[in-house]
């Protein structure tokens, strides 16, 4: 069968071979057009003069559009209405599009973009969290708070209590292939739009309204994106508008895509966030009750920023009981890029605060803080009985299927984990410049969208007669691999190989209505659909069989390539042959649904997750005292895929998060500078993880006894977001090495780039 | 006016009609359809476009996004389509990224593989380094490192030779491409304000990103005794036109701490690409030569049509975007005087690899029985030039080399600079990070470990 086996990639031969083709690489049709966005200099302000005389007399120039010419809606937001694709009179960050130059060639538009002469009204500028909460400039009318209990008296009434802020900063995609889009007019107002988007459906419904047309006029195809992590969930909207405006109005091909520095200047990012805490807990380290305020900075417009404050929240406890506990959050409104999706969607920040909160407990009290974080685990789901009744999350979820304890003991085995501790610490008593630090955490991560209707999928397959298959679902290839775990499920279905099956990219016209490839959801929701509708086909084809073969049903097999009637055999095809000259229909959809969802947004109540992902990671590292400079030595890691559809794709997803997410908290900084403007805005200056910064001994396994309890495809878990959490514990032993240097808790900001970490060795020394 | 000649996979390609400052890039995507090529930041930092281009010297990998069309005249190019053997089958390196699960998007992936297979042509092994050049958002590197090991081992296939003997002798393309130093000097006598371009990883920028209109245009690369390397008893002189990498095998040799920061210099394909000259001559008070360069001793040799001056490094530097060089006058040589090596760089970034130094501190200190006999300590971002420690050095010089004379002498980096804020680091940390330098060369001296790359778990 093809579930569970470490299969390459579907593309990797393509990839290898630089045939994979990506929107940019489709050949543009002759008489294509380019676009490009002339962009906001400053980060708040009334424009007062849009002098586009030189922009327009550029070479190559066809034409340049202002809000005032777009012939329908003047929005790209996927939530709030209030993100124009063009700036309407006011600007709201540097970087924001106030014109669309369509040009004979992408340079020719980059070039004439730059010519325009902009005269503004400047306004003051909110950009940092401070001057937000100064002026109560916020989405929402006032802070979201999820409570639990009396979380104000348990920690007065507790024997210990520790208070402290982090700062942890945003990260940027980098997406390696930056955001693009082409759209070609088809006959009447039709369109056709080529996007790199892991959202079509959103592209489509974006396109109609910007058109003025209904959706079916529209049709969005996404072959593959290179790279998404949350960042094309919305951020392509503003393209794909463009391009199917532009093309509606010349009547040509038209296509645009940013160039690098274009695209980390105008997309939104993760939100970067400020935590403050309150904890008080026993002489054993056990919470009693937590209190977090958190800062999210949203930028200038709501985008996805209430979901991801919320599931921010819903990650506060990360995999530990809260007795009592008080949540606020903050949602900013500041005049920036408007923050993003990216992996995670805000569970890593909630996540990074109560993990903050064990570390500070652990150095309060003086435990190694692996005994801390395991004795405030939730009850082990094996514990659960008549009598034992599964904990509850801050928001009223019981934790029933909490699997921690059990990796966290094979783990700490594993990687050797307290002889490592006792080594670091003779190490340290030796070296006097450099010191080395080892921590571990775990993850816990809540797996559905918190919005709930968009826990569906659908799915339609095709079988042809002679027996290979077309698969077509609602989800986006973005490199996760979830289209071969997808076509693994869907051979294992009719017991062909998986060469049977075709992937075909995902189109709006096969599969409507589909919800974002996000909240890594993509295998659970649409694996189940895919199989629903092979699952039709086949027993379609059986019932067929059995009538000629004067058999049951149930005793039609499917295996091997082959399919097995009573006692007789025959290839797959020719049952298929067979099916369609008894006109039998071998195509169908496919629908699912995730069940037992109920959540409730406003009050903070509900169980907004079908089930948990887990694992957790051991990781080293060495500082120096004298630059801050640091290195990841080794990372262990125990990651549970459930019933893994593919061990060798997840493995690839944890090794890939966990770089990703020690990225975000080490080496990738985003600066804004007091004017707004985004001063690392490419490779140059924004440090995303190379080579060597990938942890000398990287030991990564999935979790053997992992199975999912809730009934999902083939008892799997979801892997695209949770890995990237278990880089936590690479800022966490950072924050274990600059402890000890001194006395103090090292109160360690994020990301911990060789400054952050410089300056907190010496708080700690001089404190 | 003839055209630019090359091989593109195995196929002689003749270009008499691009601005000589088309990317290559551009030209492979836009003009011949060859999309595998990606675009990933159009400014040489990701390693998405690497192209292996391959001359009499060998093949080395470059960024095509920032290499313009003349810079290939005479010289073989694979692109990715061009790894892969004819009837499909697969350079080993291909095979095992499929086999190692080493792509995940596939956007990185053909830069990958065409780095792969040029450090696989080459027989290098050290992948850490051979791949610092090309970023990965997806896989965290691991598997594709696994991929370049397991294919170390394979034999190179034939179908990767190249055949360059039709591009001998060929004539110099309708573009200004000197093929001595007298011909360039006499050229940009007489064109004093054009640009010349060494290996363009720092004036591809002014296209890509600036947009900028640069002629006229010198293409130094051709320029063979640009190129010289003389080695006597008394000084190490080192053209202009030598590149980064070979400046690193040379001076390895001679002061291995200059070549081991100079392994973090950019990266593979940028250091195959800038040349010494244009790390001096572009002036930039962050460039990671200057420094070791400065603490070394060295003299630059400068030239305009035949007049030829020397004058010691550090006053080439007057501030910042000012240089002691006439228009119509380059940079012809370096030289440094042979002496033992008592010299450390310390080269500090966010990242350690291909990132660009927040400081870079560069210690040539003598110790004679004990004290100071002579030091020399040069500064990258500690100010607008590169620049000396002055107040530093002298509070060095005839101390004792002790913890107090260490001490001392930290405080008199506040003399020497007063550094700039900016995206890269703080004026505080950066003074703080120059004390750190030195007590780090102290402590290295005293037999304590001092660098992290050099620790294991």
């Amino acid at each position: 069968m093809s579930i569970a086996k470490p299969l390459p990639h579907d593309a990797a031969r393509l990839h290898v071979t630089g045939q994979a083709r990506y929107v940019d690489d489709i050949p543009p049709p002759r008489d294509a057009l380019h676009l490009a966005f002339g962009l906001s200099e400053i980060a708040h302000g009334k424009i007062t003069k849009l002098d586009l005389g030189k922009v327009r007399a550029a070479p190559g120039v066809v034409a340049v559009l202002t809000a005032a010419d777009l012939p329908g809606a003047n929005d790209v937001s996927p939530s709030a209405h209030d993100e124009p694709l063009l700036a309407e009179g006011t600007v709201h960050y540097v970087g924001q599009p106030l014109f669309l130059v369509i040009a004979q060639t992408h340079l020719a538009a980059r070039k004439a973009a730059r010519l325009a002469t902009v005269t503004y009204d400047e306004h003051p500028a909110i950009l940092t969290i401070d001057e937000a909460m100064a002026a109560n400039s916020r989405f929402e009318d006032g802070p979201r708070v999820y409570e639990k209990g009396d979380s104000a008296t348990a920690i007065k009434d507790a024997p210990n209590t520790i208070e402290g802020s982090m700062e942890i900063g945003g990260q940027e995609h980098f997406y390696l292939e930056g955001q693009a889009a082409l759209a070609l007019p088809l006959e009447g107002d039709d369109v056709l739009v080529h996007s790199s988007t892991q959202h079509p459906t959103e592209i489509q419904h974006k396109v109609a309204e910007a058109l003025n047309v209904p959706m079916h006029a529209v049709r969005v195809e996404v072959r593959r994106m290179g790279g998404g992590f949350g960042g094309k969930e919305s951020q392509g909207n503003a393209l794909a508008v463009s391009c199917a405006v532009a093309a509606r109005l010349t009547q040509r091909p038209c296509k645009m895509r940013y160039d690098r520095d274009d695209d980390m200047i105008i997309t939104g990012k993760r939100h970067d966030f400020r935590i403050t805490y309150r904890a008080g807990f026993d002489d054993d380290g056990l919470l009693r009750g937590v209190e977090f305020v958190h800062y999210a900075r949203c930028g200038w417009a709501q985008d996805l920023s209430l979901p991801v404050a919320d599931r921010a929240m819903l990650h506060a406890d990360n995999a530990y009981h809260l007795p009592h506990a008080r949540i606020e959050s903050h949602r900013l409104k500041t005049n920036t890029q408007s923050a993003t999706a990216f992996r995670g969607f805000g569970g890593p920040q909630g996540m990074v605060g109560i993990e903050r909160v064990m570390d500070h407990i652990a150095h309060h009290l003086g435990y190694d803080p692996v005994e801390v974080r395991q004795r405030n685990f939730y009850t082990a789901s094996q514990q659960i009985s008549e009598t034992t009744k599964p904990q509850t999350t801050p928001y009223g979820q019981a934790v029933d299927d909490f699997v921690l304890h059990e990796i966290t003991e094979t783990l700490l085995a594993q990687s050797d984990y307290a002889a490592r501790r006792k080594a670091v610490a003779a190490w340290n008593a030796q070296n006097p410049v450099l010191k080395k630090g080892i921590a571990y955490t775990p993850v816990k991560f809540g797996i559905s969208f918190t919005l709930t209707h968009l826990n569906q999928a659908g799915a339609l397959v095709h079988v042809y007669q002679d027996g290979s298959i077309h698969l077509n679902h609602g989800g986006t290839e973005m490199g996760q691999g979830l289209f071969q775990k997808v076509a693994q499920v869907a051979a294992a279905s009719f017991g062909v190989d998986v060469e049977a099956v075709k992937i075909t990219a995902t189109d709006t016209g096969k599969v409507p209505n589909t919800s974002a490839t996000a909240a890594s959801s993509g295998s659970d929701l649409n694996g189940m659909a895919v199989q629903a509708a092979c699952d039709t086909i086949r027993e379609r084809i059986a019932e067929h069989l059995a009538q000629t073969h004067q058999t049951d049903p149930r005793r039609v097999y499917f295996e091997n390539g082959k399919v097995f009637v009573g006692d007789d055999e025959m290839t797959f095809a020719a049952a298929a042959q067979s099916a369609y000259q008894a006109r039998v229909s071998l195509s169908t959809t496919g629908f699912y649904k995730t069940p037992d969802l109920a959540w409730d947004r406003l009050k903070g109540q509900g169980r907004p997750f079908f089930y948990f992902a887990y694992g957790a990671a051991v990781t080293e590292v060495v500082i120096d005292t004298l630059t801050g400079e640091n290195r990841m030595l080794r990372a262990d890691i125990l990651h549970d895929a459930g019933t893994s559809l593919n061990p060798a794709l997840d493995i690839g997803q944890v090794e890939g998060g966990f770089v990703q997410g020690a990225g975000w908290l080490t080496t990738e900084e985003l600066i804004w500078d007091a004017k707004g403007r985004l001063r690392t805005h490419a490779p140059s200056t924004y440090k995303i993880p190379a080579c060597s910064d990938r942890p000398d001994i990287f030991n990564v396994s999935l979790w053997s006894e992992g199975r999912n309890r809730e009934d999902t495809i083939y008892r799997s878990k979801a892997v695209g977001e949770p890995p990237f959490m278990l880089g936590i514990s690479g800022f966490m032993a950072l924050s274990d090495a600059v402890a000890a240097c001194g006395d103090a808790y090292p109160a360690l900001d994020a990301p911990a780039t060789p400054e952050c970490v410089f300056n907190a060795v010496n708080r700690g020394r001089t404190s | 006016m003839s055209d630019i000649v090359f091989h593109l996979n195995g196929e002689t390609v003749r270009i008499g009609d691009e601005p000589p400052t088309r990317t290559f890039l551009d030209w492979l995507r836009e003009r011949r359809g060859l999309t595998g090529t990606k675009e990933g930041c159009n400014e040489g930092d990701c390693g998405a476009c690497t192209v292996m281009v391959s001359d009499a010297n060998g093949a080395r990998a470059l960024n095509a996004c920032i290499l313009f069309l003349p810079q290939l005249h005479g010289k073989a190019v694979r692109t990715v389509e061009g790894i892969a053997g004819p009837n499909g089958a697969l350079h080993p390196v291909q095979d095992a990224m499929i086999t190692h699960h080493g792509s995940q998007c596939g956007f990185c992936t053909p830069g990958f593989v065409v780095s792969m297979a040029t450090a696989h042509r080459n027989g290098a092994t050290d992948f850490d380094d051979q791949l610092a050049g090309n970023l990965c958002r997806c896989t965290g590197y691991a598997p594709i490192i696994r991929a370049a090991e397991a294919a170390a081992d394979a034999p190179v296939p034939d179908w990767m030779a190249d055949d360059l003997a039709d591009l001998q002798g060929l004539d110099a393309p309708g573009v200004a491409l000197p093929q001595t130093v007298e011909e360039l000097a006499d050229w940009y006598h007489a064109n004093p304000d054009a640009t010349l371009i060494g290996g363009a990883t720092d004036v591809g920028l002014w296209v890509t990103k600036g947009l900028r209109d640069l002629e006229p245009i010198a293409f130094l690369g051709a320029c063979r005794d640009l190129q010289n390397i003389t080695v006597t008893d008394d000084d190490i002189q080192i053209g202009a036109g030598v590149t980064i990498t070979d400046l690193g095998a040379l001076i390895a040799a001679y002061h291995p701490d200059f070549a081991a920061m100079i392994r973090r210099y950019g990266s593979v394909q940028v250091r195959n690409a800038a040349t010494i000259g244009g790390n001096i001559a572009n002036g930039s008070p962050i460039g990671d030569g200057p420094p070791a360069l400065i603490a070394l001793g060295a003299t630059l040799h400068l030239r305009m049509g035949k007049a030829q001056r020397a004058i010691p490094l550090e006053d080439f530097f007057i501030e910042y975007g000012q240089q002691d060089r006439q228009p119509g006058e380059f940079v012809e040589a370096v030289s440094l005087p042979r002496q033992p090596d008592n010299l450390k760089c310390y080269k500090l970034s966010k990242r350690f690899d291909q990132d660009i130094s927040a400081v870079c501190g560069c210690f040539n200190v003598v110790i004679t029985d004990g004290t100071v006999t002579a030091a020399r300590i040069a500064f990258g971002g500690m100010a607008g030039t590169p620049k000396r420690a002055a107040n530093v050095e002298r509070a060095l010089i005839g101390r004792a080399w002790t913890q107090d004379t260490i001490n001392a002498a930290a405080d008199e980096f506040a003399n020497d600079y007063t550094p700039l804020s900016d995206m890269r680091a703080s004026a505080d940390y950066r003074m703080n990070a120059a004390k750190g330098m030195l007590h780090r060369y102290f402590a290295e001296h005293t037999g304590h470990q001092t660098r992290v790359q050099e620790v294991q778990a």
